[in-house]
């Protein structure tokens, strides 16, 4: 029975599982013999690209592996675009691409016949595998090379392979593990650049798990930061950037007192760091042209003002010092 | 995703059946399979008694060939169950080499390049997995074994008439049974030691041993005991014993003259094992292999 994926995404349309979370995450629990990997995972991801952030062994890989069914949840569940992981693993992973952390090749193939062995494998019909396969090694980079053994690829190259093997199919979700691993700044660019291009493209949403906070920062709206096997920070990056945007720290000379007061006239909140740092709350409608008229006016001079913003890196490590959140 | 636009597009195009998805693997497998000289001279070969049978065949019915040939057609061989037998042992004797050569690596290089999660994240399931896997090695054993077998069958059919035909059905259906069985253990044992054994050479030598190692033993303990319980570890014996029962030429007890200093004489009546406990054996063979197949197919293998 050949199905007419154009019909099935008409239905699709009108289906309320699709206004569903990408993913669903419902007390899900993996235990590896009595080893407790993930713990009573809960919260609803929704972002186009989702980082998921924790220190070695914290159960990144394995809430991946889990989402695609390698591994049964001990308890719970979670669900995917409204699709239960353990009763629909198969439709699942009929609309996810998954790129491995490892190195995950069939070896003897060139690129072109690796990668369309991949799509056929996911449904594609022959023809359109080849064309599809050919599309994807020209966009992530790897167009000249398509002919090559897999074998005689350099590392940077194997990684954009396994991009490609993800997206061949034209994945609703894909699942990014690990995907800078090994490269150097140039092709750890390229690949960022292109994960950066498929969420902006709207026509997927990407989890990519990583140790490196630079990579999550750049291509991440939301993170999710696991520590032990559960989670620790769930928040949205674009909405803490856009919450610290009016808080500066400045650096001044002069009647640091007389200045704080006038500034709390102003209706902002200020607090005094040292003798010459001062911390300050922007309220609405007051610009900082405005601070440095008062300053003037106090005859205090700014040395410096910077923009305070927690970067990832400090979420990450409250996130650690002060263990288990949750969303 | 088209190559001018550079940019990434959903697929929402046909699917293919999933059904037939598992065919995916040998498409893909026979391309390697035959590139390898050794291989396809070897897989040539395998029909040179295949074609000696056509002939023997064709000779029994032609009269002028024969008288041609000077060959009276009481020298030839009778058509009939053991002529057919011969040669399904015959080709499934050379099944055992092309898996020798095909089989080991099918899993074992899947398993050592961590290709199994590629398999395993889209929607194919292990079992499908399995199933093209051996699906590159049944249809290839098939070619050589019950498929041309049926064929000649039919062509002598119909050399000696629909009679003959309808007396023999059995004949035919002992060719396609004794031929699957053989090559769905043949399958199995290769793919279970292919899992197991990451390295091509070590898993045909494992494969060898298998085969040739507990045949030695048994036959040792056949010897020694003087009893034919021995086969029920040796591969080929079972065979040879399941194919002796679907021809029906299967003779359970066998005895042997023992003479003691040239004077007394004595006759010891051995017995083969019931025919029922060696396709139990080969039940428990193909059971064990599956076993091991489904632990070691896995996307992940978690340490414990």
């Amino acid at each position: 029975m050949v199905i007419p994926a154009a019909v099935s995404d008409q239905t699709a349309l009108s289906n309320p599982a699709n206004f569903a979370p990408v993913i669903d995450l419902n007390g899900l629990s993996v235990t590896f013999g009595k080893r407790p990997i993930l713990k009573n995972l809960r919260g609803e991801l929704r972002g186009r690209a989702i980082g998921l952030l924790g220190p070695n062994g914290a159960g990144k890989t394995t809430l991946i592996h889990t989402l695609l069914g390698f591994h049964p949840p001990s308890s719970g569940t979670a669900h995917i675009f409204g699709r239960d992981i353990t009763t629909d693993a198969k439709q699942i992973r009929s609309f996810v691409g998954y790129m491995p952390e490892r190195d995950s090749f069939i070896t003897k193939m060139s690129a072109v016949r690796f990668v369309r062995l991949m799509a056929e494998l996911s449904g594609l019909p022959a023809a359109t595998a080849l064309e599809r396969a050919h599309e994807a090694l020209f966009y992530v980079g790897l167009g000249e090379a398509r002919y090559r053994n897999l074998d005689t690829y350099s590392l940077g190259m194997k990684q954009l392979a396994k991009l490609a093997q993800a997206i061949v199919h034209g994945p609703k979700l894909i699942f990014l593990d690990e995907p800078t691993n090994g490269l150097d700044p140039p092709a750890r660019q390229r690949m960022i650049r292109l994960i950066g291009e498929i969420r902006d493209s709207g026509q997927a949403n990407i989890l990519l798990s990583s140790h490196l906070l630079r990579d999550v920062e750049e291509c991440c709206e939301e993170i999710l930061i696991l520590k032990d096997g559960e989670i620790a920070v769930y928040c949205n990056l674009e909405e803490e950037r856009k919450a610290n945007r009016k808080f500066l720290l400045l650096e001044t000379r002069g009647d640091q007192k007389g200045f704080a007061e006038a500034i709390a006239g102003l209706g902002c909140e200020y607090a005094r760091t040292t003798d010459h740092r001062l911390k300050v709350v922007l309220q609405e409608g007051i610009e900082v042209r405005d601070l440095y008229r008062v300053a003037a006016s106090h005859e205090v001079q700014i040395r410096r003002l910077s923009y305070k913003r927690d970067s990832l890196e400090d979420i990450f490590l409250k996130a650690m010092e002060n263990g288990h959140g949750g969303l | 995703m088209a190559v001018y636009e550079h940019t990434y597009k959903r697929y929402a195009g046909q699917l293919t059946p999933e059904w037939s998805r598992f065919l995916i693997i040998p498409h893909h497998a026979y391309r390697d399979v035959f590139k390898s000289k050794l291989f396809t001279a070897f897989f040539s070969l395998c029909f040179i008694p295949l074609l000696v049978e056509a002939i023997l065949i064709y000779l029994h019915h032609n009269v002028e060939a024969l008288a041609l040939m000077r060959i009276n057609v009481r020298e030839l061989l009778p058509i009939d169950a053991s002529f057919f037998q011969f040669f399904v042992n015959l080709q499934g004797s050379l099944a055992f080499f092309v898996v020798l050569l095909v089989g080991p690596p099918l899993v074992a290089r899947d398993l050592r390049n961590n290709a199994l999660p590629l398999y395993l994240c889209r929607p194919f399931s292990r079992a499908e997995y399995v199933a093209g896997k051996m699906s590159v090695l049944l249809i290839l054993l098939s070619v050589i074994t019950w498929v041309p077998q049926l064929l000649l069958f039919l062509f002598q059919s119909y050399l000696e008439g629909a009679r003959w035909f309808i007396d023999s059905l059995w004949i035919g259906s002992a060719i396609f049974i004794g031929s699957v069985v053989w090559i769905l253990l043949l399958a199995l044992l290769s793919q279970a030691v292919s899992a197991l054994v990451k390295w091509r050479v070590v898993a045909s030598g494992a494969l060898l041993g298998i085969l040739l190692i507990p045949s030695i033993f048994g036959e040792v303990v056949n010897n020694l005991f003087l009893t034919r319980w021995g086969n029920i570890i040796s591969l080929s014996a079972l065979m040879r014993n399941v194919s002796a029962g679907l021809f029906g030429t299967f003779v359970r007890a066998t005895s042997r003259i023992t003479d003691f200093d040239g004077r007394v004489a004595r006759e010891i009546v051995i017995n083969e094992p019931p025919l029922w406990v060696s396709w139990v054996a080969l039940f428990v063979v193909c059971a064990i292999c599956l076993g091991l197949l489904s632990r070691k197919v896995r996307a992940y293998e978690v340490v414990k």
